[in-house]
């Protein structure tokens, strides 16, 4: 097992930079995926009326889904770099607790959802409480 | 049509994303410490680590996730899924707790309590924004 040594340990702008390529990634992802799925239709329905195979394919013949997705392999992969150099402490609860908050501001701004004070609110608690999980 | 209420079944899914989500990203942090500093030097060594156990485990779990996530996205907000399944963050921390025997100070009790205040929240809200009709389905309506 190979730790890595204090020396090579990245320093705050590099541990922010590596945070920031999450948030961004996974905020793109999530919304593209979200307005895909949108677009599809309740699955559950799709899936009595079609089947599981009709419910697969109306996903993957969604071409927003494959956007999403592509920002979200880019989230992950930017996710197991970053877990390379960081602790799991810092970087699961820090890119969690911003994501919602992105979210929330992409979420009202792209996909016209009814962000209201009960939702801010939600958002604003979880992304504390999430980062207060981490100490 | 907007649905205020969520079937058993709805509230399943979400169960399902909250506690694969931080199960799998645990795995995967099991199986990247593991191995050497990766650089981007290398980014081929990203993909061989993918088929590590620790993280094929985690990725199995995460592709579990998904198809539950994708699923509440089909008839829920994404501002609703999101904070709905933050309750994932508590079961880890109670799993720690009571399974465990590790250590919650008392931060982290505070932070159990914030979001489980946050999920009651916009739990009690509307799951889907509500949208006006089209107008083709309303003068439809009007017809019959």
């Amino acid at each position: 097992m190979t730790i890595p040594s204090p020396a090579l340990q990245p320093g705050a702008w590099s541990a922010a930079a590596m945070i920031a390529a999450i948030v961004l990634a996974s905020t793109a992802g999530e919304v593209l995926t979200a307005a895909a799925m949108k677009s599809i239709g309740d699955l559950d329905e799709i899936r009595a009326h079609s089947g599981l195979k009709g419910a697969i394919h109306a996903v993957i013949t969604c071409p927003l889904f494959f956007g999403g997705v592509s920002f979200l392999a880019l989230a992950f992969f930017s996710l197991l770099f970053a877990l390379n150099h960081l602790n799991l402490s810092l970087v699961a609860p820090a890119s969690a607790s911003l994501t919602l908050v992105t979210n929330a501001v992409a979420g009202k701004i792209f996909l016209k959802e009814n962000v209201d004070r009960r939702r801010w609110t939600a958002a604003v608690l979880v992304c504390i409480g999430v980062y207060l999980l981490a100490h | 049509m907007a649905q205020p209420k969520l079937s058993a079944w709805q509230y399943t899914i979400l169960a399902l994303v909250s506690i694969c989500a931080p199960l799998g990203d645990t795995c995967l942090s099991r199986g990247m410490t593991r191995l050497p500093p990766i650089t981007l030097d290398h980014p081929m060594t990203l993909i061989a680590a993918v088929f590590t156990p620790w993280i094929a485990l985690g990725i199995a779990l995460l592709i579990g996730f998904f198809a539950s996530y994708l699923t509440a996205l089909s008839w829920a907000d994404l501002t609703y899924v999101l904070p709905a399944t933050a309750f994932g963050n508590v079961i880890v921390a109670l799993l720690s707790r009571f399974w465990l025997h590790e250590n919650v100070s008392w931060q982290r009790w505070a932070g159990i309590v914030l979001i489980t205040v946050g999920v009651g929240f916009v739990a009690q809200g509307p799951a889907l924004t509500e949208r006006p009709a089209p107008a083709v389905e309303v003068e439809q309506e009007q017809v019959s």
